[in-house]
C-alpha cells in the first residue's frame, strides 16, 4: 500500500501537483456521488427519520406543529390494535401463495425446457402475466370475477353450480382470490429463474443416472430437485418478501375489505398514513414492516451458508 | 465434466430413444399449448371484451371472437375522451423516459467507480449501497411523503421521477458487468493518458452496451407499471401516469366494461411490444438477477 502509493507519487511529481491515489481517489467519488447522494436523500434518511416519526402522535393536517413526542406509545398500541393484527394475519396467510407458486413454475419450467418444442414461445407466453401492469390485469380479474355478470360465474353456473361464491366480494373468498392472482402473475419470474437453475445441472448426472437405469421420477426426486435448491430457496425468500409487499392487488381490488379480509400489513400503511393522516403510527407499522423483512433477509443470508446444498 | 471420455458413448446410447421420444414431445407440446391459452384467457378476453359493443360484453356464453365488431368507436371514445387517455400516456412516457435516463446514468456511473477506479473508502461506501437494497420502499413511503410535502416535490412529474431512479439493484447488476471487462483495456488507457471520464464514456460503457440494455428495459417496465408511487406522490388528474388514469377511468366510466377493457389493453400494450422486442433481455435479465441473487 505504502509503496504503491510513494511510487505512484514519484512518477506523477513533475506531471501535477496531485499524485494518482489522489487523482483515483476524487474520480471514484465523483463517479459514485449522484448515487450516494441520491440514496442517502430518498432512502437514507427517510430510513432514519422514520425511527423517530414512529415515536410521535403526529396529526398531519397541522404540519410540523402537530408533532408531539410520546415515545413509545404507537408500538405499545400497535400490539393492541385488532385492525392490525388482522392485517398481519392476511399477510401470514398470503403465504400459502409462495408454495403453489414453487410448485407450478418448477412442474412449467421442467416441461418447457426439455419436453417441449418452441421452447421460447412457451417461455413468453407464461411470462406475460408477470410483465402486465397490475392494474389492468386487477381491472381484467375483477370483472371475470364479478358475482353476477362475471364470465367465471357464468361458466359455474352452466356446469350446475348454483350458488356460485361471491369471490372478491365474500369475506371467505376475497383473500383465497388474491391468492389465485398472485400465483397467476408470479409464475412467469419463478418460471425464467427455476430455467435458468436448470440449465446449471450438469448434463453428465442425468447421463450417469440412466447408465444406472434410474426412473425418471427418481431423477427428478434425487438430481433435479437437491440441485435446484439454491434456486428454490431464492424464490421462497424472494416470494416471501414479495408477498409482504403486497399493495397494488388490494388498492385496485378491495381496498381491505370485505369486512377487512384482505386487509395486508401494506395497505394498512396506507390507509393509516394517507386516509387516517396518522403519520407516526404509520410509521410504527413501517417500522415493524421493516423488522420482519430484514428477519427475513437475515434467515436468506444465513440459509445461503447452512442449508442450501450447492 | 468428469468424465470426458465416456460423454460420447452415452450420448450415442441416447440417440435411438430421442427419435422415439418425438411424438411424446408432439403430445405433450399440444397439452401445454392448450394450457397455456388457458393461462392467458384473461388476455384474450379481454382483448375480445375491447373489440365489443357493451351490449356484448357480458354475454353467455362468451364471443370470444365478436360478432359484431365495435374497435373503432372504443378505442377513439378511450383515447380522445374524457378523462383522456392520451394525457395519461404521455405522463408515463415522459416519467418511464426521466426515470430510466436518470437511473441509468447514475447506476453505471457508481457502478463503474465500485469496480474500476481504485479509492479510498470504496468497500465501505459499496456495503452501504447494498444495505439500501434491503429497505423495502413500503415501509418508508410516511418519511418519504413528509420530505416531499416540505420540499415541493410533492405532485410533480420530477418528484416520481427522482423516487423511482435511485435503486442499489442497478449499481450492482452493472457492477458485475464492469467486472467482467479485463484491467487490462483500462490500464493501457490509463498510459495512453485518458483519464476516468473519457475510459468511462469511451471504452468501459459500449463494452457492458448489453446490460445497459436489459436494465433500461427493467426499469421501464417496473416504472410503467408501478401504481403505489404515483398514488401517493401526485395529486392533480393531469399529473396522472397511465396506471391511475385507467383505474380513475375505471371509475368515472362505470358500467362500460368494453372501453374499461379498451383502455387496460392500451395500458399493456407498450409493456408487451417491449417485451415481444427484447425479450431475450428481460428473460436474460431476470434470470441473471434471479440466480446471482
Amino acid at each position: 500500500m505504502e509503496r504503491s502509493a510513494s511510487q505512484s507519487t514519484a512518477s506523477s511529481q513533475s506531471k501535477s501537483w496531485l499524485s494518482t491515489t489522489a487523482k483515483e481517489t476524487i474520480a471514484g467519488y465523483l463517479f459514485a456521488a449522484p448515487m450516494l447522494i441520491g440514496l442517502t436523500i430518498f432512502i437514507l434518511i427517510p430510513m432514519v427519520s422514520l425511527f423517530f416519526i414512529s415515536l410521535t402522535k403526529w396529526n398531519f393536517i397541522q404540519g410540523f406543529r402537530g408533532v408531539e413526542m410520546i415515545g413509545l406509545d404507537n408500538f405499545r398500541h400497535l400490539f393492541q390494535d385488532k385492525s392490525f393484527f388482522v392485517s398481519m394475519l392476511n399477510n401470514i396467510k398470503l403465504l400459502l401463495a409462495v408454495p403453489f407458486t414453487l410448485l407450478f413454475s418448477l412442474v412449467i419450467a421442467i416441461v418447457v425446457d426439455e419436453k417441449v418444442y418452441f421452447k421460447s414461445f412457451f417461455k413468453i407466453i407464461y411470462f406475460m402475466p408477470y410483465i402486465s401492469s397490475v392494474v389492468a390485469v386487477a381491472i381484467v380479474f375483477q370483472i371475470l370475477f364479478h358475482p353476477s355478470q362475471g364470465p367465471v360465474n357464468g361458466f359455474l353456473m352452466s356446469l350446475g353450480v348454483t350458488n356460485p361464491p361471491k369471490w372478491l366480494a365474500d369475506p371467505t373468498y376475497a383473500l383465497p382470490s388474491i391468492m389465485m392472482i398472485t400465483v397467476w402473475t408470479s409464475i412467469g419470474f419463478n418460471m425464467v429463474v427455476y430455467l435458468a437453475g436448470l440449465q446449471s445441472i450438469p448434463k453428465d448426472l442425468y447421463e450417469a443416472a440412466d447408465i444406472d437405469g434410474a426412473s425418471s421420477w427418481r431423477k427428478f426426486r434425487s438430481i433435479t430437485v437437491p440441485m435446484l435448491s439454491p434456486t428454490t430457496f431464492f424464490l421462497l425468500i424472494t416470494g416471501i418478501i414479495y408477498s409482504f409487499k403486497t399493495f397494488d392487488l388490494i388498492a385496485v381490488l378491495t381496498q381491505g375489505g370485505p369486512a377487512k379480509s384482505t386487509n395486508v400489513m401494506v395497505y394498512e400503511i396506507y390507509d393509516q398514513a394517507f386516509v387516517n393522516l396518522k403519520m407516526g403510527y404509520a410509521a410504527a407499522e413501517s417500522v415493524f414492516l421493516f423488522a420482519v423483512i430484514l428477519l427475513i433477509t437475515g434467515i436468506q443470508f444465513w440459509g445461503q451458508k447452512k442449508w442450501v446444498n450447492y | 465434466m468428469e468424465h470426458p471420455i465416456s460423454a460420447p458413448n452415452v450420448s450415442s446410447l441416447h440417440r435411438p430413444k430421442r427419435a422415439k421420444l418425438s411424438l411424446t414431445k408432439i403430445i405433450v407440446t399440444v397439452i401445454m399449448l392448450v394450457i397455456g391459452i388457458i393461462f392467458l384467457l384473461p388476455f384474450i378476453w379481454m382483448l375480445s371484451a375491447s373489440f365489443k359493443p357493451e351490449a356484448d360484453v357480458f354475454k353467455y356464453p362468451v364471443q370470444w371472437i365478436p360478432h359484431t365488431w365495435n374497435v373503432v368507436e372504443n378505442y377513439r371514445a378511450v383515447w380522445f375522451g374524457d378523462p383522456p387517455f392520451m394525457l395519461y400516456y404521455w405522463n408515463s412516457i415522459k416519467v418511464s423516459v426521466m426515470t430510466i435516463l436518470i437511473s441509468v446514468i447514475t447506476s453505471a456511473m457508481a457502478a463503474y467507480a465500485f469496480s474500476k477506479i481504485n479509492f479510498r473508502g470504496r468497500d465501505t461506501l459499496f456495503i452501504i449501497v447494498l444495505l439500501t437494497f434491503m429497505i423495502p420502499g413500503q415501509a418508508v413511503l410516511v418519511p418519504q411523503f413528509i420530505m416531499y410535502r416540505s420540499l415541493g416535490l410533492f405532485d410533480t412529474h420530477i418528484g416520481l421521477v427522482l423516487l423511482e431512479s435511485f435503486s442499489a439493484l442497478g449499481t450492482f447488476m452493472l457492477r458485475q458487468a464492469f467486472m467482467s471487462i479485463h484491467s487490462e483495456f483500462i490500464e493501457s488507457a490509463k498510459i495512453d493518458g485518458a483519464g476516468h471520464a473519457r475510459i468511462f464514456a469511451q471504452i468501459a460503457l459500449p463494452l457492458v452496451q448489453p446490460f445497459i440494455a436489459t436494465y433500461a428495459i427493467l426499469r421501464f417496465i417496473w416504472t410503467w407499471n408501478d401504481y403505489q408511487a404515483p398514488l401517493i406522490f401526485l395529486r392533480s388528474p393531469e399529473l396522472f401516469t397511465v396506471q391511475l388514469g385507467i383505474n380513475r377511468f375505471a371509475d368515472a366510466t362505470g358500467e362500460y366494461y368494453s372501453l374499461i377493457m379498451a383502455g387496460t389493453c392500451s395500458a399493456i400494450l407498450p409493456l408487451l411490444i417491449v417485451f415481444l422486442l427484447a425479450q431475450k433481455h428481460v428473460i436474460g435479465g431476470i434470470a441473471l438477477g434471479g440466480v446471482k441473487g
